[in-house]
């Protein structure tokens, strides 16, 4: 399958701290990865650095063929064609629903408001949110918030969805209504890069899980691989303490 | 205090006393809208990202000295003593004889440029960088981010700040009576002089400057609610674009068939 995305030798360092080491890690067209590891194993930061929010200190992110990383492209252009959902939500305070899904389109993208307008609606009633297209982001609550920034991030129409803990700042309640969203575009095909704790997900929807550990890949296959027979150690220990009942 | 006297000299000069309270209200208010549109370009331009290396690391460092520059100066010298530089030196040093009224308000307008810009950089570095980054992950470039996202949030957290420069500034202007802007501090000099009453006489200029002052706090008040909107949303009050036609049939039906 095609790559979409192509991680060779990417490294970040904070400082003296080095927060990834050496990683190697490719996005194939319509896969979902879903990549877990325990906090401060790096996995935030990777999934940023794809999204160039991080600046990589070393390493290539070759997109469709070409390095991002050179000096001479554009990374603006190549933010539009990722979607980035936030553990925070992020939604614009000043706009409405509807306004945070087409002032991407109309001002990055140039499409007309009414075109943008339907393309938002289209992606609002995906994530069933399309009966509050005037409301102000306060009003809403954590997990509306973020079906509203997944239909955001939506109707930008990217070549890659990626995820950053969409449901760990959400009531238990919330996350469900989150995960079936996000199961759905799965579903429907949608190449996607979901950094998560909920296991049961990864368990379920991804194509491959990448377990990630202080900064490097320890191991990556798919999720009966990983979930039924890891191979290494410290995977063991991760998954003993995570799906332990309690 | 002789209130015969007092509503005399208010009934007998009011021409002139509003005529005074009117270029008071025009030069603030002036002022004060182009100070903000001087300190928003002023806080967008300090707080582009400074890339590590190349001519824009050098263009952008040269243009925020001169900006600290400008802040500086006009922060930390007095509006009155800036006045007579601007429109006596001014004239005499570069023989530009500027109107008296463009002076003003050129005064006032740096002036509250050199504060504001302050103020809206504070502004700016308290919207939460969440913003900034989902800004960023749509492909929004530094301007587009700025004019999109952050400005307008900045505008409605620095509203009371700004409210208080134009109570400032309504003040402030009577300063500008040393340049002989026939603001309401120099009118009601000049009918104190007429009738050598200065106690009545500046009085009732106190009464006119509070209502000037009150009346644009409480309007900026109201101003700060509408903006802010109810805590609440309210379901199917304000849907007409996402009707269904279930939705139409139970409305038609609940006015009896009149839509």
């Amino acid at each position: 399958m095609e790559k979409v995305i192509d991680i060779q030798h990417l490294s970040k360092s904070f400082g003296a701290h080095e927060v990834l080491k050496d990683i190697d890690f490719s996005v194939s067209k319509g896969e979902v990865v879903c990549i877990i590891g325990s906090s401060g194993s790096g996995k935030s930061t990777l999934l940023r650095c794809v999204n160039l929010l991080e600046k990589p200190s070393g390493g290539q992110i070759i997109y469709h063929g070409k390095n991002i990383l050179n000096d001479e492209h554009d990374p603006v252009e190549y933010r539009a064609k990722l979607g980035m959902v936030f553990q925070q939500f992020n939604l614009f305070n000043n706009h409405n629903v509807l306004g945070n899904c087409t002032v991407g389109q109309i001002k990055v993208l140039k499409r007309s408001k009414e075109e943008a307008k339907k393309t938002a609606m289209k992606y609002l009633q995906v994530v069933g949110m399309e009966a509050f297209v005037n409301a102000k982001p306060k009003q809403l609550s954590g997990g509306q918030k973020q079906r509203v920034a997944i239909a955001r991030a939506l109707s930008m129409e990217p070549e890659v969805m990626l995820f950053d803990e969409p449901t760990s700042a959400l009531d238990p309640e919330m996350v469900g209504e989150v995960l079936i969203v996000m199961k759905s575009l799965a579903e429907s095909g949608l190449t996607m890069l979901v950094v998560t704790h909920e296991m049961a997900f990864a368990e379920e929807v991804a194509d491959r899980v990448v377990f990630m550990d202080k900064g490097v890949i320890a191991e990556e296959g798919t999720p009966v691989q990983i979930f039924n027979n890891p191979t290494q150690e410290r995977t063991k220990e991760f998954l003993k303490r995570t799906l332990k009942k309690i | 205090m002789d209130l015969q006297w007092l509503i005399k000299i208010a009934t007998e000069n009011a021409p002139m006393f509003i005529r005074g309270a009117e270029v008071t209200l025009f030069i603030s208010m002036i002022g004060t809208i182009i100070g903000s549109v001087i300190g928003m370009l002023i806080g967008v331009i300090r707080t582009i990202p400074v890339p590590e290396r190349g001519v824009k690391k050098v263009v952008i460092k040269i243009i925020n000295v001169i900006l600290s520059i400008y802040i500086e100066f006009f922060r930390g010298t007095p509006m009155i003593v800036q006045a007579m530089v601007i429109y006596y030196g001014s004239a005499m040093a570069f023989g530009i004889d500027m109107d008296r009224t463009y002076a003003a308000i050129f005064i006032v307008s740096i002036n509250t440029g050199a504060y504001m810009s302050e103020i809206v950089r504070g502004g700016i570095v308290s919207i939460d960088k969440g913003q900034f980054e989902a800004a960023h992950a749509i492909g929004m470039n530094h301007l587009q981010t700025m004019f999109n996202v952050v400005i307008p949030q900045v505008i409605r957290n620095i509203l009371p700040a700004t409210g208080n420069e134009f109570v400032i500034n309504i003040k402030d202007t009577s300063v500008l009576s040393v340049i002989s802007v026939s603001e309401l501090f120099f009118t009601t000099k000049s009918i104190a002089g007429n009738n050598f009453r200065y106690f009545e006489s500046f009085f009732v200029a106190c009464v006119i400057y509070f209502i000037m002052t009150f009346t644009v706090t409480r309007i900026l008040r109201y101003i700060e609610h509408k903006i802010d909107g109810p805590e609440d949303y309210i379901m199917y009050a304000n849907q007409m674009q996402v009707e269904t036609p279930e939705d139409m049939l139970r409305r038609i039906n609940n006015n009896n068939g009149n839509i």
